[in-house]
């Protein structure tokens, strides 16, 4: 596809929109943009401007205001106040001719599940006032650039998460857009089917489109040519993400094979007065230090555990931290409160040949594994793999159509019940009752788990104190911040003070901040003989796990520790691979040995 | 800096794209939804549910399980005088239609079958019966007590008992033999088949609200619900075609199941069809604007479609069933009930089908039917309309 300059406007309209607005090289500008739903402002009146011909990466956490000025660009917001254009046209003056400049994917799949691949291009083809006839060779290059040929019959709701978003791509594709706004693409899909939309992605914006991806992931920022940083509605950070993690430069240090004193090197290394932020990686704790802190404290730490500290490249989730003024401390007060867990064996959690079957479709297929009294044990996989299947197994929640499951030496098949009150669970999105108040919540989970009395008491004051929950005891979880409603959660979960925690995605949806709290009191909980048993989505969190189970179609596919799945995927391309980039090793070879059994005869 | 923008092929095909694109209004964008609409109706169970299985079920209920007419009503009849015009009258219940009788007596005896539900009521001819006879007040001269916790049996069981006793009076004054009771008490009922024949073209009324309301409401808020409708918005289809879009099929729907329905009646329930099948086709087409302009309506209220079939419930079903006069009838409604039957469309179109089955093609009363629900329809369209934006902003 050849390259033409902007003077090839097509149509009247959009030409005059041109000659009143003047000459424009910026694909996206944005004014003093304000929007406000309610009382809660969402986007608090920043300025930016985005390139042609770059992949633009709008980062934040969740709640930051990436969905709401991604519906501002696409004219299906209108703001309070400020102004946005988009090629060169007013959202909210020129909105029908904004949808034909530009292609959006919106952040839920928003293709027709009961329709197949080939009515939906279809579909989005004439809306867009294309005839698949004519336009035939359109279709057949979007076929094979996302690779659906083969898949053109089959109902979208019938296909992986990675090829909806594919097939979202193409639809949005359609028409060729010159703004191609996705909103969270990378949310649901596996890190293989991601590093696909990743080079799609580059491919157009080397054919000159503006790319805006959106992404709660901070390390995806690093792939992107320029980022928008925002946090609660205020613009952070505008520019290439080098610039901001070179803000940090020489302040990223690692303490190296701390091995089973991590936690409390982090735990002692956060509550250093020049330590800003830190996180555990495998067998070593990752600090970033204050601006302008020396490194003497850590450098002390260091020789006091006879640990080596090593300088490291800065990423962009420790500017980012940085930028908000660094992380919490190192002591977890609700950990502080437990006292040292006992327990007649050394196996918190076992199971063997666990198999669970919905019809003749196998969601977990024959998994076994033990975990040791105060292990954090992680099941990671990608959507649709069965983690949250075996894990629903491991609690008690689904029963397994064979093997068995065992938590604390109780099986869960026949002695439900004792097994239960042994293990404390937190749901995804963290199930709180938003009809009762936080005070009803605590009670409510305290009587469900047989508690009575002076203890009941005793235990919800003690939960509210650790958590600092007494100024919003008569309000809703619904509106209370965040990182309360997580507090809340747990302390929810961990009323009946369980020797087992279960965590199902606990820090989806979270700010880093937050994230970091919260592994603060998962940790503390480890050091006290909690076992924890957590899923995540989170390459980086895996990290903080003592082994990992990595599934993939339903099967147990690898099971070590981080450090070790690492350097399983050590190549000469990757000298120093990420979770990630092990993720991914793991998936390809999975399927290389899937292909090769279909291949082998009989 | 790279300044440039995307690839913009000059090429007459990519004209004419942007060109239509540009139109507020293009028939292919509108072909191509009412194409989406009506492959997701043909796969998606529930539509099908509601549009074949659904009626076929009501027709069915109404034709044979719902009956209005009363029939074999069991009372006891308490003899407690033996003079021969006491027996005769007793004879004379015994022998009607539509009473089954348990003669007794002694009142405790029935009363207590009475309140265990055997009896709905009973008839006492008392030991001063000739007395009272001859006093010139036959009407007081029996008493008659029935189970007032059904009140459309306890009145027919009153009204029909003191028919009974008139009627054998004037045939004795008459010196004619009390067996020959002819006059026929049914003027207040229906003749025997007729409430089938005044239910089922009601039923098609029900039939139609739900396809019309409550199915054009689930599919729009399910369009939000599953986050397709964001995507929609964000092409260059106008809400108008996409309205529109969403209506068609399910105006087709509606006339379809009309026919089915139609033809249920007609060869399976014997309900006549005096009028021409055009005058029942047009008045339903009619009846689909204000059904489809309330489920838009509905839809562009909430988003939720568990919401909207609540809604969709309340404001249109319930109306139909209970204040259409289709199961009910108007002019026995509280004064302000009636007035409120004024602004349900089901109202117009009970009695215009009714008029079409049973009656013919009367114009006279399809015109201002007609006229009404037009009316209903423009306006709960303009409402809908302007409800509805082509944005997310609630």
């Amino acid at each position: 596809m050849a390259q033409v300059t902007n003077t090839a406007m097509n149509t009247a309209i959009t030409s005059d929109v041109f000659r009143r607005l003047g000459q424009h090289d910026a694909a996206v500008v944005i004014e003093d943009v304000v929007k406000r739903f309610g009382a809660v402002e969402s986007l608090n009146g920043f300025s930016a401007e985005i390139q042609y011909g770059r992949l633009t990466g709008l980062v934040g956490p969740d709640g930051a205001g990436k969905t709401t000025l991604m519906r501002i660009m696409t004219g299906l917001l209108v703001p309070n106040s400020g102004r946005v254009t988009l090629a060169g046209l007013d959202v909210v003056d020129d909105n029908e001719a904004i949808h034909i400049v530009s292609g959006y994917m919106p952040q839920r799949f928003g293709l027709y599940e009961d329709l197949s691949v080939m009515e939906n291009m279809r579909l989005y083809a004439q809306l867009r006032g294309m005839d698949a006839d004519q336009h035939g060779d359109i279709f057949d290059s979007l076929l094979d650039f996302t690779r659906l040929g083969p898949f053109t019959k089959r109902l979208a709701g019938k296909l992986s998460g990675g090829m909806k978003q594919k097939l979202g791509l193409a639809c949005a594709l359609m028409a060729k857009p010159k703004v191609l706004l996705l909103d969270e693409p990378s949310v649901g899909v596996d890190p293989v089917s991601r590093q696909d939309l990743w080079r799609m992605v580059q491919e157009l914006t080397d054919e000159g489109m503006a790319v805006v991806w959106s992404t709660a992931y901070l390390d995806e920022a690093e792939r992107c040519q320029s980022v928008l940083l925002l946090n609660e509605g205020k613009l952070e950070f505008n520019g290439p993400p080098q610039e901001l993690t070179d803000q940090i430069k020489e302040r990223s240090y690692r303490l190296e094979q701390v091995g089973t004193e991590r936690r409390a090197v982090l735990s002692n290394a956060l509550n250093l007065a020049s330590v800003g932020d830190g996180v555990i990686q495998g067998d070593a704790v990752r600090v970033v230090l204050r601006e302008d802190a020396k490194r003497q404290e850590i450098d002390n730490l260091a020789n006091d555990v006879g640990a080596r500290l090593e300088s490291v490249q800065p990423r962009f989730e420790d500017a980012f931290i940085d930028l908000l003024g660094g992380g919490p401390g190192g002591t977890s007060a609700l950990a502080e409160r437990i006292d040292k867990v006992e327990l007649g064996s050394d196996v918190a959690v076992a199971c063997r040949h666990l198999t669970k079957r919905f019809g003749d479709f196998t969601a977990t297929d024959d998994v076994s594994f033990e975990v040791e009294k105060g292990e954090i044990f992680g099941l990671l996989g990608p959507n649709g793999a069965g983690k949250s299947t075996t894990f629903k197994m491991l609690c008690g929640l689904l029963k397994p159509t064979e093997g068995q499951a065992q938590v604390v030496g109780h099986d869960l098949r026949y002695a439900t019940g004792s097994a239960k009150s042994q293990l404390g669970y937190m749901a995804q999105k963290f199930s709180l009752y938003g009809l009762l108040s936080v005070r009803q919540n605590l009670e409510f989970s305290a009587g469900v788990y047989g508690l009575e009395g002076d203890v009941k008491r005793q235990r919800i004051d003690e939960m509210i104190e650790t958590f600092d929950l007494s100024q919003y005891l008569s309000t809703s979880p619904d509106s209370l911040p965040l990182g309360y409603k997580q507090r809340l959660a747990l302390a929810c979960a961990l009323m009946h003070r369980p020797p087992v925690l279960f965590l199902d995605e606990p820090t989806s949806g979270v700010d880093p901040i937050t994230r970091r709290e919260f592994w603060t009191h998962i940790n503390g909980l480890a050091r006290k003989g909690v076992t924890i048993m957590v899923t995540t989505h989170f390459m980086d969190e895996a990290e903080y796990c003592d082994r990992v189970a990595m599934m993939y179609r339903a099967r147990l596919i690898a099971l070590d520790t981080p450090d070790a799945l690492k350097q399983g995927a050590i190549s000469d391309d990757q000298p120093d691979p990420t979770m990630e980039n092990a993720f991914i090793h793991l998936v390809e070879s999975a399927q290389l040995d899937d292909e090769s059994r279909a291949n082998a005869p009989g | 800096m790279t300044d440039q923008v995307p690839n913009t092929n000059n090429s007459e095909q990519d004209q004419v794209r942007d060109e239509r694109a540009q139109r507020a209004f293009d028939w292919r964008r509108l072909i191509a939804l009412v194409r989406k609409e009506s492959l997701q109706a043909f796969r998606d169970p529930s539509t099908i549910l509601i549009a074949i299985v659904l009626p076929v079920i009501l027709l069915f209920l109404f034709a044979y399980a719902v009956s209005l007419d009363v029939r074999e009503v069991r009372i006891g009849v308490v003899l407690e005088s033996d003079s021969a015009s006491a027996q005769s009258l007793a004879a004379a219940f015994a022998g009607t239609r539509y009473l089954k009788v348990t003669p007794a007596r002694d009142r405790r005896q029935v009363a207590e079958q009475v309140v265990s539900g055997k009896l709905r009521g009973f008839v006492v001819i008392p030991q001063d019966f000739e007395q009272r006879l001859s006093s010139g007040q036959p009407q007081s001269a029996v008493q008659v007590v029935t189970d007032g916790s059904l009140p459309n049996t306890a009145n027919f069981v009153a009204n029909y008992a003191q028919g009974v006793v008139l009627n054998w009076q004037a045939s004795r004054l008459n010196g004619r033999p009390t067996s020959v009771i002819n006059l026929e008490p049914r003027y207040w009922f229906n003749a025997e088949l007729e409430s089938r024949r005044s239910l089922v073209p009601g039923a098609i009324a029900i039939i139609m609200t739900i396809i019309g309301t409550m199915l054009t409401a689930l599919v729009v808020a399910r369009e939000w619900e599953r986050g397709t409708m964001e995507a929609v918005l964000s092409t260059p289809a106008s809400v108008v075609e996409i309205l529109i879009g969403k209506l068609l099929p399910y105006f087709a729907l509606g006339m379809v199941a009309t026919l089915g329905s139609a033809a249920l009646a007609v060869f399976i329930f014997d309900v006549p069809l005096r009028g021409s099948l055009l005058a029942l086709l047009s008045i339903s087409a009619v009846f689909l604007i204000p059904a489809l302009g309330q489920g838009l309506l509905i839809s562009s209220v909430t988003k939720n479609q568990f919401l909207a079939s609540q809604i969709a419930l309340f404001s249109g079903f319930l109306p139909a069933f209970l204040l259409s006069g289709f199961l009910f009838e108007i002019d026995a409604m509280p004064v302000p009930i009636q007035a409120i039957t004024y602004l349900i469309p089901a109202r117009y179109f009970v009695s215009s089908l009714q008029t079409v089955f049973l009656a013919g093609d009367v114009w006279a009363v399809f015109l201002p039917d007609l006229a009404a629900m037009l009316a209903i329809g423009v306006f709960f369209f303009a409402i809908a309309r302007r409800k509805t934006r082509k944005n997310l902003e609630c």
